[in-house]
C-alpha cells in the first residue's frame, strides 16, 4: 500500500475512534455528560491518540530500519568472488539497487510480468535484454550475482512494505479498540489526553534538539579527520591562509586567524552601522512616533529583513562599492584599491541588520511598563530624559541580547561577503582593503571538485565548527543576559 | 484632628487650582462631567468616591499626566495660580515639576533606592554637591517614613523593597523635588497602620508649605487628614466643602449613603 494511503488510513481510523469514543462516552453516562469525569470529546481524543500515535511512530521506525536491514541481508548474499578487484562492495550494492529499481519500473510500465521479474530461475541475459528494451538499464552487463541480489532486494522490499502496512494498520486498530474499551464515566480521559499532548510537544522539541546534535556530530567527525591530516596548532595559530589548489599538494597553509580577523572586522563595521541606527529607530518608533506613523514605518523597516542576502550582495557590488570608490578610491582619497572591501561589506551588512536590532529592541522597549514612564514624567522629566534614564536602563539587558543575536547573524553571513568583501584572506587594519571571512572560505573550499579526503576540503568542517562554537557562545551569552533581565522585573 | 483653628485658616487661604467645567473623555467614555472645584493653598483636599468614579482621572488632569494617554481628551478650564495649565505656552514638564504626583500603584524605577529618590533633584539640578544631594535624599526618605528601614542599603535596588516600602519610596521620590502641590493617589492603600500614621503625619507637615490633594477610600483617613473633601460619583462632583460638614452634615443624598456605607 503506498505510504500516502497508509497514513490516510491511520488518520481515518483515528477519526473513527474519535467519533465512536465520544458517542460511547455519552452512552455510558446515559446521555448526561455531567456524569462523566471529562468532557465527551476527551474520550474521543483518547481513542484517536491511542490509534494514531503508536501506529505512526511504528511507521517512522519501520521506514528508517527497513532499508538498513534489507541492504545488509542482500549485501551478505553477494559472494566475495563477485566483487571485482577494481570495485568495492558499496559500488556493487549501488548497482544492485539500480537493477532492482529498473525491474520495479519495468513491471510498473507493464513491460514485464511480476512473475518474470521475480523468477529466480530466469535467465540473466534474458532479463537484462528485456530491461534494456524497456530502457531501464544503461550499464552494459549485469552479472548473475547482481541480478539475483537485485531480485532478492526487490522481493524483500515488497514483503517488508506489505508487512509494514499490515503491522501499522493492526496497531492503529488495536490502539483504537483499547481507547474505546477504556471509556467509562470514571475514566480520567482529560488527564490522559493532557499527558498525550505533553508527550507530543516533547517529541517536537526533541526533534529540534536531535537535529542540532546530528549536525554537530557530522561536523565533529570531519573536524577530527581534518586535524589528523593537519596539525590543530597550525590551524588555530597560523597567520597565513593559502590552500594549494592541486589538492594533495601538501603545501597548504591553513591558518584560521586571517579568516577570523576578517569575520570579526566586517561584523564590527556592520554592528557599528546597525546598532545606533537600529536602536534610534526603535526608540523613535516606540516612544515618539504617533500611531499612524508607527503602523506604516514598522512594517516598512521589517521589509528590509525579508530581502534575500544575495540581493544585498548585489547592492554592495554594484552600488555601495563604486560609491565608496568615488570617495576613497584613487580618484578621491586614494585609500581604496577596489570596490570590494571590508567597508563595503560591513556597511551593507549593517543595513541588513538594522531591522533585527530595531524590531527586537522595539519589542523590548515596549515591554517596559508604562507606569515607569509615568513615574518619570510625574517628576517633571522630559521625554528624552525619561528614555535615557529610565526606559533604556530598564531595557538595556534585552537590547544587549538583541545586539548579540544580530552579531551572530553578522558572523554567519556569507553572500554579502562573497560579493562585497572579496576573496583575499588578509590580516590588515585598513577597512578599505579586501578581506574575507570564515563562511566565504567554507564555500570556496567546498565548491568545485572537492576531494573529501584532502585537508583542503576537510578544513571547511573545522571552519564550520569554529564558527559554530563562536556563535553558540554568543547565543548563550545573549540568553544569559536576557534571563538576568527577566529576574530584574519579577 | 480636625479643629476649628484650621477652619479659620481655610477662609483666608489663596486658591491654588481652580477648575471650571472640566470634561474628560477616554475615546467615547465620558469619565469626568462638568467638574468645578477650587483647591486651596496650604490645605489638604481629599477626593472620595466609589471605584471607577473618576478620582484618579481628575487628579491626573491637574498635572497633565493624561497627556500620555492617546485617547484621553480634556475640555474646560484648569488654572494653577491663575494661569491656564492647558494653554499652549505652558510646558507640561515644568508643570509636573511644580505639581508632584504619587501614583496609585507603586512604580519605583529599576535603580537603587538612592537613585530613585535622587532622580528628580538631579534632573532639576536641585543639589549643588554630592553632600547636598545626600542630604536631600535623606530628608526625603525621612519624610517618606522609610529612612530607618533603608539607611543601610541605599544602594540596593528599589524594586527589591516590599509593596508598602515601595509606596513610601515613591512618596519620598515625589517630595524630594519640593513640589508646590502634591497629588497623592491612594498613597496608603498598601501600608500598615504604623506607616499610614507616618504618611498622614507627613501630609500634615507638608500642609504647612504646600497644597496636598489625596485620593482615599478610607473615610476615616479623609476625616483625619483633610480640611476639604470632594465627593465624586459616576464622573460628577456631587459635593465639595469643609470636611467636617461633608461627614457630619452632607447635603446630597448620594454623599450620605456613600459615607455611611450604602453605595460604593
Ligand atoms: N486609560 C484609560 N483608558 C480608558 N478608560 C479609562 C482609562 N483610565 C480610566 N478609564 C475609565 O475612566 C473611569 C474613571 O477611572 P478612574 O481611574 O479615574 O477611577 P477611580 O475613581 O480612580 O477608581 P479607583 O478608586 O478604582 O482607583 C473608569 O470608568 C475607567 O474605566
Ligand atoms: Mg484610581
Amino acid at each position: 500500500m503506498p505510504l500516502f494511503w497508509l497514513i490516510l488510513a491511520v488518520l481515518g481510523l483515528a477519526s473513527v475512534g474519535y467519533v465512536l469514543g465520544r458517542r460511547r462516552a455519552l452512552q455510558s453516562a446515559g446521555g448526561d455528560s455531567r456524569k462523566l469525569h471529562s468532557l465527551p470529546s476527551y474520550y474521543g481524543f483518547n481513542a484517536a491518540l491511542k490509534s494514531a500515535v503508536p501506529a505512526l511512530l511504528l511507521l517512522v521506525v519501520w521506514l528508517l530500519a527497513q532499508p538498513l536491514i534489507v541492504n545488509n541481508t542482500v549485501s551478505e548474499l553477494i559472494p566475495d568472488s563477485a566483487v571485482p578487484e577494481s570495485s568495492s562492495r558499496g559500488l556493487i550494492m549501488a548497482e544492485v539497487r539500480r537493477a532492482a529499481e529498473g525491474l520495479e519500473n519495468a513491471v510498473a510500465a507493464g513491460l514485464m510480468t511480476e512473475e518474470f521479474a521475480g523468477n529466480a530461475g530466469a535467465d540473466v541475459e534474458e532479463i537484462s535484454q528485456r530491461l534494456k528494451d524497456a530502457g531501464q538499464i544503461v550499464t552494459s552487463e549485469i552479472t548473475q550475482p547482481v541480478m539475483r541480489a537485485a531480485q532478492h532486494y526487490r522481493a524483500m522490499n515488497t514483503t517488508g512494505g506489505r508487512m509494514m502496512s499490515v503491522a501499522v494498520l493492526l496497531l492503529a486498530l488495536v490502539g483504537c479498540l483499547w481507547g474505546l474499551r477504556e471509556v467509562a464515566p470514571a475514566f480520567r480521559a482529560r488527564n490522559v489526553v493532557e499527558n498525550g499532548i505533553r508527550a507530543l510537544l516533547i517529541a517536537a522539541a526533541s526533534i529540534a534538539i536531535l537535529t542540532t546534535i546530528g549536525i554537530l556530530l557530522s561536523l565533529v567527525f570531519n573536524t577530527i579527520e581534518f586535524f589528523r591530516l593537519y596539525p590543530a596548532w597550525d590551524f588555530f595559530t597560523g597567520l597565513n591562509w593559502a590552500p594549494s589548489f592541486s589538492g594533495r599538494g601538501g603545501s597548504s597553509d591553513l591558518g584560521v586567524i586571517p579568516l577570523l580577523w576578517g569575520t570579526f572586522y566586517i561584523s564590527i563595521v556592520a554592528l557599528a552601522v546597525a546598532v545606533p541606527i537600529g536602536l534610534f529607530s526603535a526608540i523613535y518608533l516606540s516612544e515618539y512616533a504617533s500611531k499612524p506613523v508607527r503602523a506604516v514605518a514598522k512594517p516598512m523597516l521589517e521589509v528590509l529583513a525579508g530581502i534575500p542576502t544575495i540581493v544585498y550582495g548585489l547592492f554592495a557590488l554594484l552600488t555601495v562599492g563604486p560609491l565608496l570608490m568615488k570617495v576613497f578610491g584613487s580618484d578621491g582619497l586614494g585609500w581604496m584599491q577596489a570596490g570590494t572591501a571590508v567597508m563595503t561589506a560591513g556597511l551593507v551588512m549593517g543595513i541588513m541588520l538594522i531591522p533585527f536590532v530595531s524590531s527586537l529592541s522595539d519589542d523590548i522597549i515596549n515591554a517596559v511598563p508604562q507606569t515607569l514612564r509615568d513615574g518619570s514624567y510625574g517628576l517633571g522629566a522630559t521625554r528624552s530624559e525619561t528614555i535615557r534614564q529610565v526606559v533604556l536602563p530598564a531595557a538595556l539587558p534585552g537590547i544587549v541580547g538583541a545586539i548579540l543575536l544580530a552579531a551572530s547573524r553578522a558572523i554567519g553571513e556569507t553572500m554579502i561577503v562573497v560579493l562585497g568583501a572579496g576573496a583575499a584572506a588578509r590580516l590588515s587594519l585598513n577597512p578599505f582593503e579586501a578581506m574575507t571571512t570564515v563562511t566565504a572560505k567554507i564555500v570556496s573550499q567546498l565548491t568545485g571538485d572537492a576531494d573529501f579526503a584532502s585537508p583542503e576540503a576537510l578544513v571547511a568542517f573545522a571552519l564550520g565548527m569554529t564558527l559554530f562554537v563562536i556563535t553558540l557562545g554568543l547565543n548563550i551569552l545573549a540568553l544569559y543576559i536576557v534571563r538576568k533581565y527577566r529576574e530584574q522585573y519579577e | 484632628m480636625y479643629d476649628t483653628t484650621s477652619e479659620k485658616d481655610v477662609d483666608q487661604k489663596t486658591i491654588k487650582f481652580s477648575a471650571r467645567k472640566v470634561q474628560v473623555f477616554y475615546g467615547d467614555t465620558h469619565a469626568i462631567k462638568d467638574v468645578d472645584v477650587d483647591i486651596e493653598d496650604k490645605t489638604v483636599t481629599a477626593f472620595i468616591g466609589p471605584s471607577g468614579c473618576g478620582k484618579s482621572t481628575f487628579l491626573r488632569c491637574l498635572n497633565r499626566m493624561n497627556d500620555t494617554i492617546d485617547i484621553c481628551r480634556i475640555e474646560g478650564d484648569i488654572r494653577l495660580d491663575g494661569e491656564d495649565i492647558y494653554d499652549r505656552r505652558v510646558d507640561p514638564v515644568q508643570l509636573r515639576a511644580k505639581v508632584g504626583m504619587v501614583f496609585q500603584k507603586p512604580n519605583p524605577f529599576p535603580k537603587s533606592i538612592y537613585d530613585n529618590v535622587a532622580y528628580g533633584p538631579r534632573i532639576h539640578g536641585l543639589a549643588r554637591s554630592k553632600a547636598d544631594l545626600d542630604q536631600i535624599v535623606e530628608r526625603a526618605l525621612r519624610r517618606g517614613a522609610l529612612w530607618d528601614e533603608v539607611k543601610d542599603r541605599l544602594h540596593a535596588p528599589g524594586t527589591g523593597l516590599s509593596g508598602g516600602q515601595q509606596q513610601r519610596l515613591c512618596i519620598a521620590r515625589a517630595v524630594a523635588t519640593e513640589p508646590e502641590v502634591l497629588l497623592m493617589d491612594e498613597p496608603c492603600s498598601a501600608l500598615d497602620p504604623i506607616a499610614t500614621a507616618q504618611v498622614e503625619e507627613l501630609i500634615a507637615e507638608l500642609r504647612r508649605d504646600y497644597s496636598v490633594v489625596i485620593v482615599t477610600h478610607s473615610m476615616q483617613q479623609a476625616a483625619r487628614v483633610s480640611q476639604k473633601t470632594a465627593f465624586f460619583h459616576l464622573g460628577n462632583l456631587v459635593e465639595f466643602g469643609e470636611t467636617g460638614n461633608i461627614f457630619t452634615n452632607p447635603e446630597d443624598k448620594r454623599t450620605e449613603s456613600y459615607i455611611t456605607g450604602r453605595i460604593g
